[in-house]
C-alpha cells in the first residue's frame, strides 16, 4: 500500500463566528476520500487551508510529503483541483482553457487536454458562460488531468449535477485510482452517489471530525432502530442519536456495540451513509 | 462469472460479493488456478470502493477459495482445498442438524429420515444421469 498524499493535523482556524478544531486526517495513495458534512461544517475553509489559500493558526498539512507552504507550492503540479461554482471567464472556450491555464504548469499536456475534451464529451464551440453545470465540471477535470496530477482534490462537484452526470463523474474519478498510486478527496454533502465508491470518509460537523476512517468501519458502528411508541424506553431515548418520533413509532442511530441491550421487539437494520448524516446533523452525539 | 450487487438485499455488498464468487467455485464455474478479476478492476467494474472488494478477497482466502499473490492478483484455490471441504462439512452437518431438529419435533422416525436422504440422492442421480 502507498504512502498517504495527504496528511492533515490538528488544523485549527478561528473566525469570528466559526472556528476549524483539531481537524486531524489521512489520504493514502490509491483510495476514494468523501469530505462530508453538512454546509458550513467547514469543509471548504479546510480544503482551502490545504491548498495555502488561507493561513491556519495552528496545525500541519502534508501534501504529497511537503510540509511547507514553499513546498508546498512545488508540487502544485501534481494536485488537481476541482472547485464548485464557475472558475474561468464567461468568454472562454475549452480551446481556451490550454492557453492559459497550461502554461501555470509546467508538465501541462495539451494532447492529452484534447483527448479528454473528446472523451468527456465536452463541446468547444459554445462559450464558457454557456456549458452545462456538468460541462463546467468536466472542463475543470479535463484541466486538473490534464497536468497528470496524483491527488485531486474536488469541493462540492456534485453540486448542480444531473444523475447522469454524477454517475459519470464518479466513474471518472475511479478510473483516476485505478492504478492504486493517486487518490481523490472529494467534499460534498450529497453522498448518495459517493457512498457507493468511497474508501474513506471524513465527517466534519460544526469544524469537528465527527469520524475519520474506512466508510465500512463507520457504517459497521451504526445500527437503524425501529419500533413501536412502547418500545421507546427512557434507555433507548438517552442513548440513541437522531430520534425521529411519530404516533406510530420511533426510528434512529443506534451504536452497534450496544446492540445487546436493546429488547428484542426492536427491528434492527443496516445504516447508510445518508441517515447517518441526517441523525448526527440532528444535534445526535457521535460515540467514541 | 457473474457478480450482481443489490441494494436492497439487507446483506453487505463484500458478503454478496464473497457468497457468489464461492457459489461460483463450488459449482465449478471457476476452475482452480482460475484467475480472479483484480481488487481494482472489480471495484470500478461494480461501482463500489476499492476497500469493499479487498474485504471480500481477504474473507474468501481466509476461507480457503482463493489465494491471493501479491503483486499479480487472485487466484481460484478450488473445492479441493482442505479448507473449503471443511467449511463444506460445517454447513452440512448444520443443515442435517436442522433436519433431524425438526425430524424430532415432528416426531418423524430415523429410519424415515434415512429414507429421504436416500431417495433424495437418488432423484439427484437420475437427474444428473440423463
Amino acid at each position: 500500500m502507498g504512502a498517504d498524499l495527504l496528511t492533515v493535523t490538528n488544523l485549527n482556524k478561528q473566525y469570528a463566528e466559526f472556528q476549524l478544531a483539531d481537524v486531524s486526517f489521512q489520504l493514502p495513495a490509491g483510495y476514494i476520500m468523501g469530505f462530508i458534512g453538512p454546509n458550513g461544517a467547514g469543509k471548504t475553509t479546510t480544503i482551502k487551508a490545504i491548498l495555502d489559500m488561507i493561513r491556519p493558526d495552528t496545525g500541519q498539512i502534508e501534501l504529497l510529503g511537503q510540509t511547507t507552504p514553499q513546498g508546498r507550492e512545488s508540487v502544485r503540479d501534481q494536485i488537481g483541483i476541482v472547485l464548485d461554482g464557475p472558475v474561468y471567464p464567461d468568454s472562454w472556450r475549452a480551446e481556451t482553457v490550454s492557453r492559459y491555464v497550461g502554461p501555470f504548469f509546467p508538465s501541462w499536456d495539451p494532447d492529452k487536454f484534447k483527448e479528454l475534451l473528446q472523451d468527456f464529451a465536452i463541446p468547444t464551440k459554445p462559450k464558457y458562460r454557456d456549458l452545462s453545470t456538468g460541462a463546467k465540471i468536466k472542463l475543470q477535470l479535463a484541466a486538473a488531468f490534464a497536468h497528470h496530477p496524483r491527488l485531486l482534490i474536488l469541493d462540492e462537484p456534485t453540486s448542480g449535477l444531473d444523475p447522469i452526470a454524477r454517475d459519470e463523474l464518479i466513474g471518472i474519478l475511479q478510473d483516476f485510482i485505478s492504478d492504486g498510486q493517486r487518490s481523490v478527496l472529494i467534499s460534498t454533502h450529497d453522498v448518495l452517489e459517493l457512498a457507493k465508491v468511497a474508501d474513506y470518509v471524513t465527517y466534519l460537523l460544526a469544524g469537528k471530525v465527527t469520524f475519520t476512517g474506512s466508510l465500512d468501519e463507520l457504517l459497521d458502528r451504526y445500527v437503524m432502530i425501529k419500533g413501536g411508541p412502547n418500545d421507546l424506553t427512557p434507555a433507548i431515548q438517552a442513548n440513541i442519536i437522531g430520534l425521529q418520533r411519530s404516533v406510530v413509532g420511533f426510528a434512529g442511530i443506534w451504536p452497534t456495540d450496544q446492540i445487546a441491550t436493546l429488547p428484542a421487539s426492536i427491528v434492527q437494520e443496516p445504516v447508510d451513509l445518508e441517515s447517518l448524516m441526517i441523525a448526527f446533523g440532528k444535534g445526535g452525539r457521535p460515540h467514541a | 462469472m457473474r457478480i450482481v450487487i443489490s441494494n436492497q438485499s439487507g446483506k453487505p455488498i463484500y458478503e454478496q460479493i464473497e457468497d457468489q464468487v464461492k457459489a461460483a467455485i463450488l459449482s465449478g464455474q471457476l476452475k482452480v488456478n482460475e484467475q480472479l478479476p483484480s481488487i481494482r478492476s472489480l471495484a470500478r467494474d461494480l461501482r463500489i470502493s476499492v476497500i469493499t472488494t479487498t474485504r471480500a478477497y481477504h474473507e474468501l482466502e481466509a476461507a480457503g477459495f482463493i489465494t491471493n499473490v501479491q503483486g499479480k492478483g487472485a487466484y481460484v484455490l478450488g473445492q479441493d482445498s482442505a479448507l473449503v471441504r471443511e467449511n463444506a462439512l460445517r454447513d452440512i452437518e448444520a443443515s442435517l442438524n436442522q433436519a433431524i431438529d425438526t425430524a424430532n419435533m415432528a416426531h418423524i422416525a430415523p429410519s424415515e429420515l434415512h429414507t429421504m436422504l436416500d431417495t433424495l440422492l437418488q432423484a439427484e442421480e437420475t437427474d444428473h444421469g440423463r
